[in-house]
């Protein structure tokens, strides 16, 4: 079966290694250092790691051939024997290189395994049972993982590193599940969703450090703010095309940002702002020493000072100011705007057609979207206690975007799924740190590739004529 | 009879293609017009002019519901809302990735809006709006039975065959619960047994429901069968007018037809 | 006036790099209709290959200027352009025929990417170097300021110019332009008639990176500093020329250029020069709510 094929597939494994050659000889074979010179710049030549890659390039290609064809074990052997070279003690030129070659192996071999565990998925599913248990599943992942929230901070392992990492999750969900009305349900893909973050956090910066306003104060205010903003901005652009609304909100997200960075007066510029207030339980401090005329929350409840019990406090916020976003959102798709923002995203000429205001329709779901990223924005001032315009670039509007679109848009589930991966695993994995990015831009291009519509493709109708023996709602 | 909608004039120019030229006809309630012509007639654009999706260059467009409304001036979707004008399209546009039902629902947005106050009193599932939805769905059931729908109500419409796709955009347009009902080539890609289906139903639409039904279609066994007044176009223009057994008479729309014979009648 | 001249000179120089870079954006919306977010990465790829290119000439010992303008501005055409190529074939291509958005949100994948990626593989500091051409001369002085233009600015100028009339050349005289228009006007219809749509594409986009890695190397002499992170303002600015000048066209794109470059140095030198690029996304902003067709373009028809 191989033989005739074999050379077509060495010398397409070759023009693909001949390629990345191409790609890497420059950029990649000579890294540019500082020496300290006249000149300033100097190179480091990176030929043996080039080389390496390469060869990994050329057997991947090679097995992924091979899979092709159909024959799946080979390639599954082949991408085993490179995850283990590239795990043994072999002398490699870079630690970077050991990583490279075993996820070289690991995705050839998922790749060559990938059509029978889709067929597997696929007919189980398809039989009753499995269908049964998929909504079954649907029904009590989301429960379970919602139990398991609420009790985190009582677990045994819920050290301060796993709250913060948890608070962190839960900011980034909540975000998502924000973003997630604008791009999942109504389709309008916002690339400026950090501008409204941005709002909603130096709204409580300022009126908390400068007008001495409590959190509980702001957050509402926080939140009209950033709707407000989100109507301005939208009401002129929301007509436009998909893609041209999306460069438009990408330069509203830097207009903002800009603005913050250069109006020093107001915002204090690149220096940011410190010392705002975290929030308070019944008026009580999260502290051990209470200021002037307050009270702390240790002292008031009469149990002893702990540095965790503010962030478990925040940690209790976060959690319910995401639920809410979800509850919210959740109803809103049972509402005829609701409705009518999936109907936006499937047909904008139906829509019209059907007497449904486009624009309308697209500004409550972006004011909505803009109120829940300035809730979120509040809260992150207030967790941080400090702001700056870096804080707001960008970068942040892609990361919430990637978690909408890696989750499946317009899935709820799918968000949470997707946060814990693309932000709890790289926290998880300190060493990856400096990849992330590098793995988010790619993650982003192979779901578009091979899974376009995200993890949790299923979509649960807003309503039912007929009702469903087993119920569930995803 | 009151006339329902009154074309008058209706020019159309893209650059400087002209695809209508000063084309005037009416349309009555309980009527089916039925708008015939050979491709680029200008048919699908005389539509597009009435639904809002063009402006017109030329030309007033009056709609006579509970009061006159001037369909020229409105913006696209008002025309839906507020004049009640519903259509279908040639290229079926359902809302593929929601469910039958809820591609009906959709249909009933500024009814359901209006009662659930501005969401706020959904939100709050206060029982105005309970009862509204309700109602609303039981609009929703009756034309699935209608168009014999009901077993895949809650099927992505998307998933559903062809002709099926066909049904169900003309009663998503119903359930707008219009005064006039504009379809684009209904029949189009039916099979014969499909066809009469659909013959019935525009009846139907017609005598049950009452409106008036403007019809673009190149199927002359529907057009033949159902429509009270037929207007013929033919390079953007009118070239003939009257009821089906006129217009198969019509030396000039036989000509539109079956091509110009230049050494027979004058050209 | 004086001022206001050195000013323009200044502008010029500036647009022409924006012009370069916009070509790209526009014969790819042209082409497909898709915004290729990346392109501003492909730009910075080739800044960081003329950097490269420029070190290895003195490596060499290669010391006429000239020789190695020539060299390196080939090398990093060559080489950029297998990005450009490489992105389509891997990022895009299998795309064609997905949902609407999933090109753009794949194109913002490729961006942080390329852009991560060069940061790991080169470090994330500024790397300052092609200092290849000094000098220049002085115009004329007035109000004791000398208006001065440097042999740099001439050479920007000139080789913009050049690739310029080339390129509208290729468009309007060659297969490869007349197969072009024929996949902008009607793809499925072009490759009924034989056009290879697929090779055709890729060349737009091999087309289109080869310009930016002149843009690159131009922004490399001109500033003399480049880093990873410049592709994406680079980029963003090239897209507001390309939307002003009118998406689709290309001269519309070096008009853009050109009114970009000439807004941002002006606003920078008559109000302020921390604003400069909010009056940019501003006048993106305003051209798309307000002439979304930009200056050249041709209105869209809507079909029902």
């Amino acid at each position: 079966m191989v033989g005739p094929r074999l050379p077509a597939m060495l010398k397409d494994a070759g023009l693909t290694t001949l390629v990345a050659a191409a790609l890497g000889i420059f950029i990649v074979g000579f890294r540019t250092v500082d020496v300290g010179s006249r000149t300033g710049l100097g190179f480091d030549y990176e030929f043996a790691d080039l080389g390496v890659a390469l060869v990994v390039i050329f057997v991947g290609r090679f097995g992924l051939s091979l899979a092709s064809i159909g024959l799946r074990w080979p390639a599954i052997a082949l991408g085993a024997v490179m995850a283990a070279v590239g795990a043994s003690p072999l002398e490699l030129p870079s630690g970077f290189l050991h990583w490279f070659v075993v996820l070289g192996g690991v995705l050839l071999a998922i790749r060559a395994a990938w059509p029978w565990a889709n067929q597997a998925f696929a007919t189980a599913v398809a039989t009753p049972g499995g269908r049964a248990l998929d909504r079954l599943a649907a029904k009590w992942i989301g429960v379970l993982m919602l139990g398991f929230a609420l009790v985190l901070p009582a677990l045994p392992f819920a050290d301060q590193k796993t709250m913060d990492l948890g608070v962190l999750i839960l900011t980034y969900v909540m975000l998502g599940w924000g973003l997630n009305i604008v791009v999942g349900l109504a389709g309008l893909l916002d690339l400026g969703y950090v501008a409204f973050y941005a709002v909603g956090a130096y709204a409580y910066a300022l009126l908390s450090t400068q007008h001495g306003l409590g959190f509980w104060a702001v957050l509402p205010l926080a939140g009209m703010f950033a709707a407000t903003f989100g109507v301005l901005l939208g009401f002129p652009v929301l007509r436009l095309r998909g893609d041209y609304l999306a460069i438009v909100t990408l330069g509203f997200g830097e207009i903002i940002r800009l603005v913050i960075l250069n109006w020093v007066d107001f915002t204090n510029g690149p220096a940011g702002i410190g010392s705002i207030p975290g929030p308070t339980l019944f008026g009580a401090v999260f502290a051990e020493t209470a200021p002037a005329g307050k009270q702390t929350v240790a002292e008031m409840l009469g149990i002893p000072f702990d540095s965790n019990q503010r962030l478990i406090f925040l940690y209790y916020i976060i959690l319910v100011l995401a639920l809410v976003t979800n509850l919210f959102t959740q109803r809103m798709r049972a509402l005829p705007v609701g409705r009518a923002w999936e109907a936006l995203r499937e047909d904008e000429t139906a829509c019209k057609a059907l007497g449904i205001n486009p624009t309308n329709t697209k500004l409550t779901a972006f004011a909505i979207g803009a109120m829940f990223a300035g809730f979120a924005g509040s809260f992150f001032a207030a967790k941080q206690r400090f702001i700056s315009p870096e804080s707001f670039t960008f970068i942040e509007s892609a990361i919430i975007l990637a978690i909408v679109v890696l989750g499946g848009m317009g899935s709820q589930i799918g968000v949470v799924l997707a946060a814990i991966l693309l932000i709890g695993l790289p926290e998880w994995f300190r060493d990856l740190g400096n990849y992330r990015m590098l793995a988010f831009g790619l993650a982003m291009v192979l779901i578009m590739v091979f899974r376009p519509r995200g993890l949790i493709a299923h979509r649960e109708p807003s309503i039912r004529l007929h009702p469903v023996a087993s119920g569930g709602s995803g | 009879m009151a006339t329902l909608i009154e074309v008058e004039h209706l020019s159309m120019r893209f650059g400087g293609l002209v695809a209508v030229d000063d084309i005037s006809f009416t349309g009555q309630p309980r009527q089916i017009t039925a708008i015939i012509g050979p491709n680029g007639a200008g048919k699908t654009t005389v539509f597009n002019c009435i639904t809002g999706f063009y402006k017109p260059t030329i030309g007033r467009l009056t709609l006579h519901g509970d009061r006159d409304y001037l369909l020229e001036r409105m913006l696209g979707h008002e025309i839906g809302q507020r004049a009640r004008v519903a259509r279908t399209f040639q290229n079926i546009r359902l809302f593929p990735a929601m469910t039958v039902l809820e591609n009906l629902m959709v249909a009933q947005h500024n009814k359901l809006m209006a009662a659930s106050g501005m969401s706020i009193f959904g939100l709050l599932g206060l029982a105005r709006w309970r009862t509204a939805e309700a109602r609303a769905v039981e609009l929703a059931r009756a034309w699935l039975e209608r168009i014999d729908l009901v077993d895949v109500a809650d099927r992505p419409a998307g998933e559903l065959p062809y002709g099926a796709q066909r049904r169900l955009e003309i009663a998503r347009a119903m359930c707008t619960e219009p005064r006039l009902l504009c379809l684009d080539e209904p029949a189009a890609g039916l099979n014969p047994r499909e066809s009469a289906d659909l013959n019935k139903l525009l009846v139907s639409i017609r005598d049950l429901d009452g409106i008036g039904v403007l019809l673009i279609e190149h199927d002359m066994s529907v057009v033949m069968n159902i429509s009270d007044h037929i207007v013929v176009l033919d390079y953007g223009r009118k070239i003939a007018e009257g009821d089906p057994a006129a217009i198969q008479r019509d030396p000039a729309v036989i000509r539109a037809y079956l091509g110009t014979d230049e050494s027979g009648d004058d050209a | 006036m004086a001022y206001f001249t050195q000013q323009l000179i200044n502008a010029i120089t500036l647009g022409a790099i924006y012009g370069l870079i916009a070509i790209g954006y526009t014969m790819v919306y042209g082409i497909i209709g898709m915004i290729n977010f990346a392109h501003g990465e492909v730009f910075m790829i080739g800044a960081f290959i003329s950097l490269i290119g420029f070190m290895i000439c003195n490596l060499l010992g290669i010391g006429s200027a000239p020789v190695a303008i020539v060299l390196v501005l080939l090398i990093a055409m060559a080489f950029s352009s297998v990005y450009g190529w490489a992105v389509e074939r891997t990022a895009y291509r299998p795309l064609r025929g997905s949902f609407r958005l999933a090109p753009l949100i794949s194109a913002i994948g490729v961006s942080i990417a390329l852009q991560n990626y060069v940061q790991l593989v080169q470090g994330a500091r500024p790397k300052p170097g092609g200092q290849v051409v000094s000098g220049g001369f002085t115009l004329f002085s007035a109000d004791g300021f000398d208006v001065r233009v440097s042999w740099l600015q001439i050479i920007i100028v000139v080789v913009t110019l050049v690739l310029m009339a080339g390129f509208t050349w290729l468009i309007a005289r060659t297969s490869l332009g007349r197969q072009q228009r024929a996949c902008e006007q009607d793809m499925r219809m072009a490759a009924l008639l034989g056009v290879d749509v697929d090779r055709t594409i890729s060349l737009t986009f091999v087309l289109g990176a080869a310009l930016a890695a002149v843009a690159g190397m131009l922004f490399l002499l001109y500033y003399g500093v480049i880093d990873f992170f410049i592709g994406f303002l680079a980029g963003i600015k090239a897209f507001t020329a390309a939307v002003l000048g009118g998406i689709g066209s290309l001269p519309g794109a070096m008009l853009g250029g050109l009114l970009i470059g000439l807004i941002e140095v002006f606003w920078a030198g008559y109000f302020s020069s921390e604003y400069k690029d909010v009056a940019v996304f501003a006048i993106l902003v305003l051209v798309l709510i307000f002439r979304p067709t930009g200056l050249l373009g041709k209105p869209e028809i809507e079909k029902v």
